[in-house]
């Protein structure tokens, strides 16, 4: 039977090694085209009216000033008289024009009256008394939800845990569908036991959860001989794309659609947009070469996407391109939902952590928010937590590169950093003791912990908190660790093999910026044996077999899989051809160095290109897929550990903190490039020195506007902000054989709470909210002056 | 960004009559690196430009007995690397080199520079200098205030005062020039600067039509001046709190001082407490406290920025060690 596994250590000519991207050249040149580089002849330009109010009742719209000014060629209401608008920024009207500066003359002439609604900006803790929904949900309340924009499982879970009011008729089901309900909705309704009443879900801004207790969390704390209690917490913060969200829709034909599209998700488009511009999926094409940055934040067409289209076919099918302003960007085009929790943790004196209990809140928007999974990694025998979700008016929430982790990792490492200090433990020694309640993972975590604490040079520089201070200078040291799954997602490829030699390799993936051209190249290069550049590799476009989104960091698990296939079982089917040409059986070929011969045998060889000669006339093209069951081994697998380290110097009379090293170890399985594996460490810790120092989406209570939606005022790290990075790819046994696992997400959830924590034992405080900003450092230090 | 006729004069008079007699219609253009900004964001509309990089002679640094005089489109680039300013007003250099980025200083321009408009987050979302919401309220006292002012907040304005190469040109006692359709005049540089009372105020004694057409500093040849920030982000960010200090010293005691912070107030803010609280004094880490505290005792913090007093303390310590262990290199 052929094997498809991944090769052994010795017999990897590419795989596993650091191999420079392939795409660099044409993107530092400036060469590579993105979406928001995309010009299409004759186009036209979209602008966007947005409600400037969080909470609002579209009462009038008045768009005849504008349809009749000169060079305006289409104008499309989104939201129409009596829509309800649930944050700042929404979107009203758009417009297409000649140029910007006409579109823009435009939606200053369209006149908007509202109804402006009360609203909530804030997510401060929820008031004491916030009672505990819930009762069976009306459809408006799912209507409202669909409006909020509330991610599909969210829904459904809500639907199965809470029931309905009333069964609903199939003309509601419609209505719902073509508000945007996914079908997993409408099944779950159907689905739903029915509780005849009103809808008792309280319209409160605050939703709590019923408490979740594990073990017996009395007791575990009743045996704890050391309890540490703190509060934790992490702000709503935006994906700042430095790409903004936006595409160039034009129709070849009555009803056929080509869009250019910024995203993560190529091939999940089509079904996406079908629906609301009623032509049949097949009918969309969508084409991508490179994309500015998704984060969890590219997976849809959007509201935007959708009215780009109807735009464009309002007008004619001339192309139109609506790439979002920057402040709308920052505004409504993605945001982390942020998480807080008042935690008590109690351990026995030799540091056994024993009891874990929480109340936390956050929000993520109107769709108020999930609980993050704590405690994180640490599977605490005894636990009791309770979360309480606030709905608010600050713009919708969405997946923001390992959704809940780095909230989940903050509030639990941060509060167990404490618990250490408390018993006066060195954290490496307090975690390490505490490993066996990470499983599986433990023994990974034990290894790679060992590894950062030397790379890290912790011995020397632990000191415990606020006692490693010289001139008003504070030193610290910090550590974190995160999991997650990575499985590589469903993947089609098309490879062929011509008979000049020359290799095609197709899928309708996308490469996220992470090297997945690269990687792919790489796989089938090294299964070819040939160079890489001897592959034509195409990716980015629905021509192309589909191949899954780019979330969850399943891109290279499902691509090294697909593409492993296809090259194994393109290679076999060359050899079937070549094998007489040699001599001898098709099973005793190799193809290495860009010769396909008897296995060790250079001496009977052919050249890559003699041997394609003996194709014959025609090309041959097979399809490699993920999963694909009748093509065993698995070659992607799910489950990965990381621990990191950071050490901080802090101005205790300014409250400036400036990270000085940070060291990321992590695990992946089988690394594909060592060096694209390595650039996605570095690229989340700089990430992640940004998220704990600088970023946060600024609302203001007086007019419900985000006030920092742009780059003056909505801060990223600068290079300056960035120390050394040291990263360490666990690799080898243990490691390899596990197969190919997503690493894009992993990195970045760690280095929030391995900074905050460096920062309390610099000095000697906990700083209980991210980011670390000097007003939070001094207040942290004033009260433990005053305490 | 809205239409506007762009014109570029090759004159200052000529200039001077493209700039209309009242704000909002016309407004100059230097470097644009603010401007441009401003009308990108639709904070200001104006219909026409008057680009003043034409007029030769508001370019160039030149040195004379009495002083340096600054042409007002000289950018912050050619600034910093003058000899004269390296060698006589180094901590000038260095405030000149904390500016932004090399992109920016190779485009601002010193005029530009003192006549930007404030970074508050309000104004800059369209919500006016003195911001209020539609009803009439003020939004800065109840809402997001964490990079207020400080000092001298006690009317409607409560931004503050942008420049962070200004409170040193003012501890150096710089003047500067102004030529409208009414001639020319010279302020010392303090003065140019105003707390608006109302939205039709601006923060500048400037005139809708007036130019601002050069900076002189005076000979220091027995100063010690130090500049410091206190910046979150290292580069390309606006800094917390700024002070500049100039010293006389006669001995190891100070004979006179200057002290004048930024980022504290509506406009730099010059404490004349904290130079009294050195004057006679010897210069060192318990008088620079004492300083210190004296520039901020008149503080009032507004509900979000208590601790921007604590960075303005000790940038102010701070700027007075350094002027006196011989200020910027
Ligand atoms: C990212 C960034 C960071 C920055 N950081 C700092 C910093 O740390 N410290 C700091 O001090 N500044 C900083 N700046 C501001 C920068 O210094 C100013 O934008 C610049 O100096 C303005 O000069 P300009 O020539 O580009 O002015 P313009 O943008 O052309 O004009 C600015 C304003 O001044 C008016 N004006 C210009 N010249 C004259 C004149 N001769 N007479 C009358 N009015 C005039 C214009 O009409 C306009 O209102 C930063 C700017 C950016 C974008």
């Amino acid at each position: 039977m052929t094997d498809y596994a991944w090769p052994d250590a010795e017999h990897r000519t590419l795989i596993g090694k650091r191999i420079t991207r392939v795409d660099s050249p044409v993107k530092v040149s400036g060469q590579a085209k993105y979406t928001y580089d995309v010009h299409r002849p004759g186009m036209l330009y979209g602008k966007v009216l947005r409600c400037p109010y969080a909470h609002a009742k579209v009462v009038s719209i008045d768009t005849s000033a504008a349809e009749k000014m000169p060079g305006v060629k289409a104008v499309h209401i989104v939201q129409g008289p009596g829509a309800n608008i649930h944050w700042a920024g929404d979107d009203i009207v758009a417009v297409a024009a000649v140029d910007e500066p006409t579109a823009e003359d435009a939606i200053r002439a369209v006149k908007v009256t509202y109804q402006q609604l009360p609203y909530l900006v804030s997510d401060a803790e929820p008031p004491q008394g916030a009672a505990q929904e819930q009762g069976p949900l009306s459809m408006d309340d799912i209507d409202d939800m669909l409006d909020n924009q509330v991610p599909s499982q969210q829904m459904v879970s809500q639907i199965q845990q809470y029931g309905i009011t009333a069964k609903p008729t199939e003309e509601i089901l419609k209505m719902l569908k073509s508000d945007g309900a996914t079908d997993a909705v409408l099944d779950a309704i159907r689905a739903a036991t029915v509780h005849p009443g009103a809808g008792t879900q309280t319209k409160s801004n605050y939703q709590k959860a019923a408490a979740q207790t594990l073990g017996d969390p009395d007791k575990g704390f009743a045996d704890a001989e050391v309890v540490s209690e703190g509060v934790y917490g992490i702000p709503v913060i935006t994906h700042c794309c430095l790409e903004s969200h936006g595409s160039i829709s034009e129709w070849t034909d009555q009803d056929h659609l080509f869009t250019h599209i910024s995203t993560q998700n190529v091939s999940g488009i089509p079904g996406q947009m079908a629906e609301p511009l009623k032509i049949p999926a097949t009918n969309i094409r969508v084409h991508q070469d490179h994309i500015g940055g998704g984060f969890g934040s590219k997976f849809s067409p959007d509201r935007w996407g959708i009215y780009t289209a109807e735009l464009s076919r309002k007008a004619g099918g001339k192309p139109i391109r609506i790439m979002l302003e920057r402040d709308s960007e920052l505004k409504v085009a993605g945001a982390r939902p942020s998480a807080y929790a008042r935690v008590k943790v109690g351990a026995k004196k030799d540091g056994t952590i024993v009891a874990w209990q929480s109340d936390s809140w956050g929000t993520g928007g109107p769709g108020g928010g999930g609980m993050p999974p704590i405690p994180y990694v640490f599977t605490i025998p005894n636990q009791r937590k309770q979360h309480t979700a606030i709905r608010n008016n600050i713009g919708p929430a969405r997946a923001w590169r390992a959704p809940n982790h780095p909230q989940a990792a903050v509030i639990t490492m941060c509060a167990l950093d404490d618990l250490a200090a408390k018993l006066n433990m060195d954290p490496v020694e307090f975690f390490g003791k505490n490993l066996d309640i990470t499983k599986p993972r433990q023994d990974i975590y034990r290894e790679e912990l060992a590894i950062a604490s030397d790379l890290m040079g912790w011995k020397q520089k632990w000191h415990p908190g606020g006692q490693s201070q010289s001139g008003g200078m504070a030193r610290g040291v910090g550590v974190s660790f995160h999991t997650w799954g990575g499985r590589g997602h469903s993947s089609d490829c098309d490879l062929t093999i011509h008979p000049d030699g020359s290799v095609d390799l197709k899928l309708g993936s996308q490469d996220l910026g992470t090297g997945t051209r690269t990687c792919i190249l790489m796989v089938a290069a090294d299964t070819l044996g040939i160079p890489l550049d001897a592959i034509n590799l195409q990716i980015g476009d629905t021509n192309y077999p589909p191949s899954g989104g780019s979330g969850g960091s399943t891109t290279i698990g499902g691509v090294s899989s697909s593409t492993r296939r296809a090259a194994v079982d393109a290679r076999d089917a060359l050899f079937a051809k070549v094998a007489p040409a040699l001599n001898a059986q098709p099973d005793q070929l190799e193809c290495v160095n860009g010769t396909v011969r008897i296995k060790g045998d250079s001496s009977k060889s052919l050249s890559w290109k003699e041997a394609c000669s003996k194709l014959g006339a025609m090309p041959l093209t097979v399809r490699g897929k993920n999963p694909d069951r009748s093509k065993p081994p698995d070659l992607t697998n799910s489950g990965v550990g990381g621990v990191q380290m950071a050490e901080v110097e802090v101005d205790t009379e300014t409250g400036i903190v400036k990270v000085k090293k940070m060291v990321a170890v992590q695990d992946c399985g089988l690394v594909v490039n060592l060096k694209t594996a390595e650039s996605q460490c570095y690229g989340a810790l700089i990430m992640g020195i940004s998220y704990a120092l600088f970023e946060e989406k600024v609302m203001d209570p007086g007019t419900g506007r985000m006030l920092n939606a742009d780059m003056q005022f909505y801060r990223l790290a600068g290079l300056n902000d960035i120390p050394e990075l040291v990263v360490h790819m666990m690799t080898g046994k243990g490691y390899d054989e596990r197969g190919v696992i997503g690493l894009g997400e992993p990195p970045v959830i760690s280095p929030g709470a391995a900074i905050s924590n460096a920062v309390a034992n610099a000095i000697g405080v906990r700083v209980p909210f991210l980011p670390l900003t000097p007003d939070r450092v001094l207040a942290a230090l004033g009260q433990k002056a005053g305490a | 960004m809205r239409a506007f006729e762009y014109v570029s004069p090759n004159s200052r008079a000529q200039a001077v009559s493209l700039l209309g007699a009242a704000w909002g219609n016309t407004e100059i253009l230097a470097g644009g690196t603010d401007l441009l900004a401003l009308m990108k964001d639709d904070v200001i509309t104006p219909k026409r430009l008057v680009n003043i990089k034409e007029i030769k002679d508001l370019h160039g640094v030149s040195s004379s007995a009495q002083g340096l005089r600054i042409g007002a489109l000289t950018t912050l680039g050619d600034l910093a690397d003058y000899a004269d300013v390296r060698a006589h007003y180094p901590a000038l250099a260095e405030a000149v080199m904390e500016v932004a980025s090399p992109q920016i200083r190779n485009m601002a321009t010193i005029g530009g520079n003192l006549c930007q408009r404030p970074r508050c987050w309000y104004f800059r979302n369209g919500l006016g200098l003195l911001p209020k919401d539609e009803s009439g309220k003020e939004l800065v006292a109840d809402g997001e205030n964490r990079y207020h002012a400080i000092l001298g907040n006690e009317g409607p304005a409560k931004f503050v005062s942008p420049s962070t190469i200004v409170p040193i040109l003012i501890a150096y006692g710089s003047k500067i020039r102004l030529e409208g359709p009414r001639g020319k005049r010279e302020l010392p540089l303090e003065k140019f600067f105003v707390i608006p009372k109302t939205e039709s105020d601006r923060e500048h004694d400037l005139r809708p039509n007036e130019i601002v057409t050069e900076v002189v500093i005076p000979p220091v040849p027995d100063v010690k001046a130090a500049h410091y920030e206190i910046r979150q982000k290292e580069a390309f960010d606006w800094p917390l709190a700024v002070a500049a200090v100039a010293l006389k010293m006669n001995g190891s005691n100070a004979r006179s001082a200057r002290v004048v912070m930024g980022y504290v107030a509506p406009v730099p803010w010059a404490s004349a407490e904290a130079e009294q609280a050195l004057t006679g004094q010897p210069v060192n880490e318990a008088t620079g406290q004492r300083a210190a505290e004296a520039a901020l005792k008149n503080a009032k913090p507004l509900n979000h920025n208590a601790y921007k007093v604590q960075l303005a303390r000790v940038a102010v310590k701070r700027a007075i060690l350094r002027a006196a262990s011989g200020g910027a290199a």
